[in-house]
């Protein structure tokens, strides 16, 4: 009981600076018809309370894996084979997962994801949806409150129903929907991708939760939408001091919203920096070769040459080795150790780039 | 509003549909080499006699003729007599209908009742040893004939093991015919002990017809919530922790019923096909063995009467599916 208690309410009081979630040396490998494919190997990320974190990294690098860790959530194929992840102090691989699900997902860790066209369910609506969200992970839910059969048959009180509706109203407005009033009765088709997406930032930060994990949520967005979503992500977080995860594939959007940045590349994170530093003096090869691929005015695209490693024989060492022009022997043999660049930047590599470019 | 519109367009498409119906099934009964008018006559009767009953029961005229003739009868609400009961066919039918519903509806709930779960289960299961003993059990309730089936049920429970009752709708007299319903009648009788006759009756010939048809829906349901399972909704109920059993059973039942319901109605076909074997196995009075016997004798206005039977069920049986599709699809799209 005591535990529950600490559970619902106890991390409530994180202040900010304080380390909120520890992923550590985590190793998800993926049973296909293959073999076993490696995806996460040995992934570091550290987020502070009341920090956005950029998750960066071409598709298939694992962001999505790492998050669906997170959350409890990888598909029945994918196992997490060694690493912890840390959350308020606690770790939740040793939590059942009745708990997990009850008490972490959709509570204390919600999520916005990359399609908002799909994420609804097309044939419930809007209110219908977001009162069976607010049913289970309304931050007035009691801890002892009965779960019913299976979900069913669960009363949702009276007095907890209408104070959650209030919060819903005003939650709408804080995002902005045109009309709070009419929004309940529309089925999700009604809306537009944009309105749909400040819907679904409206779902996670209902709950009040401490970490919201947002799965690349600008990407199937109309670039002149994206950036309206962005700032209002960000300024919601921001007002109530809650941390982000937020991954994407785009370098541009992660400079608009994030505190920090962590690189990754095929399952390893390769670089972690604040913002200023990433952009600034960034040390890990892949790093620069990433940068160097956005479009500047006067310079030419630079690509980054050879493709994503395999991950079902992936190379050895530090991942990113036969694409790197600084590769040496020992890159191949072993994945660099972090080192410490001071203010909270951290490189994996043998050869960093000392100098900006 | 929308659910209006959609039963008053349905209605108007009813009448040609049963015209082509009707024409397609007139055709194929006297193209059969059979002549029911000798049959009438018996075997004593002259040619004579026969071309002159032939005269007066019209069938001397061209099909066309013949049909046309047939659709005014129609429009007048008239379905012509039984060549062999010299019953109006209507009255006929009437009087059967009651016993084919009671059966068809039983088997129809049984078959959605036990089928949409167990499709669930054999999706959320899927390629475990769970789901290959649904398959197998429903690959062997749509091969199985159901004339063989329903002759090894009643040998086994009726014969051997002495549990039910061989054949028939009841023991001894019917409840006093209110609806014609025994289930029905036997609870407005209040006559407990009756109603529990009627059901050991009901029991066999309901499982046989419900079988094919249960296998169908298992394997639409499970079809349907396999697809449902892929959609990005479920993930992020999920990842929300919105709980497993309702992510399940409401939200993804849901949206696979949408394509089932329109399967489960095709149904209702298989169910009214079975029936005409069924209830011949069964001596079960209903229209199905009426049909049978009709088509045994060339019948032809029963013939005929029973294949506007069926097209108007079947039409009602897809009004009532459109309707319920827009019921779970209030996007309206269905319309």
């Amino acid at each position: 009981m005591a535990c529950a208690t600490c559970l619902t309410h106890g991390s409530d009081v994180a202040t900010p600076g304080d380390k909120l979630l520890e992923v550590d040396h985590l190793c998800v490998t993926f049973a296909t018809e293959a073999g076993a494919a490696k995806v996460l190997d040995g992934v570091n990320l550290t987020i502070r309370a009341g920090e956005i974190m950029g998750l960066v990294g071409e598709s298939g690098c694992g962001k999505t894996t790492l998050a669906n860790t997170i959350l409890g959530i990888l598909a029945g194929n994918a196992r997490a084979e060694a690493g912890r992840v840390w959350f308020a102090g606690e770790d939740l691989f040793a939590l059942p997962q009745r708990r997990m699900a009850r008490d972490v997902r959709g509570r204390r860790i919600t999520f916005i994801p990359q399609d908002p066209f799909g994420s609804f369910n097309p044939l419930f609506s809007v209110g219908a949806q977001t009162r069976e969200l607010m049913k289970w992970k309304s931050p007035r839910r009691a801890p002892g409150e009965h779960q019913g059969l299976a979900g069913f048959f669960a009363r949702y009180p009276r007095a907890r129903r209408r104070a959650d509706a209030e919060a819903i109203v005003q939650m709408l407005r804080s995002v902005q929907m045109p009309d709070p009033a009419a929004t309940a009765g529309k089925l999700p088709h009604e809306f537009s991708g944009g309105q749909r997406q400040r819907l679904m930032i409206a779902l996670a930060l209902l709950p009040q939760p401490q970490l919201v994990i947002a799965d690349e949520p600008t990407t199937a967005l109309d670039v002149t939408i994206q950036a309206q979503i962005l700032k209002l992500l960000k300024q919601l977080a921001k007002s109530r001091g809650i941390s982000v995860l937020f991954t994407t594939h785009d370098l541009g959007t992660a400079y608009e919203i994030c505190d920090r940045i962590t690189v990754m590349y095929a399952g390893q994170e390769v670089e972690s920096a604040p913002v200023a530093d990433f952009f600034g003096r960034p040390q890990h090869p892949y790093t620069v070769r990433l940068l160097e691929s956005l479009p500047r005015p006067g310079r030419e695209l630079r690509e980054i040459g050879g493709e994503i490693p395999r991950l079902i024989d992936p190379p050895s060492g530090c991942r990113f080795h036969p694409r790197c022009a600084r590769a040496s022997e020992i890159c191949r043999k072993e994945r660099p150790p972090a080192t410490s660049l001071g203010g909270g930047h951290e490189v994996r590599c043998y050869h960093p780039v000392e100098t900006p470019p | 509003m929308r659910i209006a519109a959609l039963i008053l367009v349905r209605v108007a498409w009813l009448a040609p549909t049963l015209a082509g119906l009707v024409a397609i099934v007139f055709v194929i009964s006297r193209v059969i080499p059979s002549d029911p008018v000798a049959l009438l006559a018996g075997e004593t009767a002259s040619r004579a006699q026969i071309e002159l009953l032939r005269q007066k029961l019209g069938l001397d005229r061209p099909l066309p003729r013949q049909l046309l003739d047939y659709y005014g009868q129609l429009a007048r609400g008239d379905l012509g007599t039984s060549l062999f009961t010299t019953r109006a066919v209507w009255d006929d039918l009437s009087a059967r209908l009651p016993a084919t519903m009671e059966l068809t509806i039983a088997a129809m709930i049984l078959a959605v009742a036990l089928g949409i779960p167990l499709g669930v289960v054999a999706a959320l299961y899927r390629n475990r040893p769970t789901d290959h003993a649904l398959r197998v059990v429903s690959v062997a309730g749509l091969a199985l004939a159901s004339f063989w089936l329903a002759l090894m049920l009643q040998l086994f429970f009726a014969m051997d093991l002495r549990w039910l009752p061989l054949q028939a709708r009841i023991t001894g007299f019917p409840p006093p015919p209110i609806t014609g319903f025994y289930v029905i009648d036997a609870v407005l009788e209040g006559n407990f002990k009756r109603l529990g006759d009627v059901f050991a009756h009901l029991i066999l010939p309901a499982v046989t017809l419900a079988i094919p048809a249960l296998a169908t829906v298992v394997r639409f349901t499970r079809a349907g919530v396999l697809e449902t399972l892929q959609r990005p909704f479920v993930t992020y109920q999920r990842a929300m922790g919105i709980p497993a059993g309702l992510i399940v059973w409401k939200y993804v039942l849901r949206n696979s019923l949408v394509s089932t319901v329109t399967q489960i109605g095709l149904l209702f076909g298989i169910l009214l096909a079975g029936a005409v074997v069924i209830e011949t196995v069964f001596q079960w009075p209903g229209i199905g063995a009426y049909a049978f016997e009709a088509i045994l004798h060339s019948d032809y206005a029963a013939v005929m009467g029973f294949t506007v039977y069926a097209g108007v069920v079947f039409g009602i049986v897809n009004l009532i599916v459109d309707i319920l599709h827009a019921v779970l699809d209030p996007r309206g799209t269905a319309a």
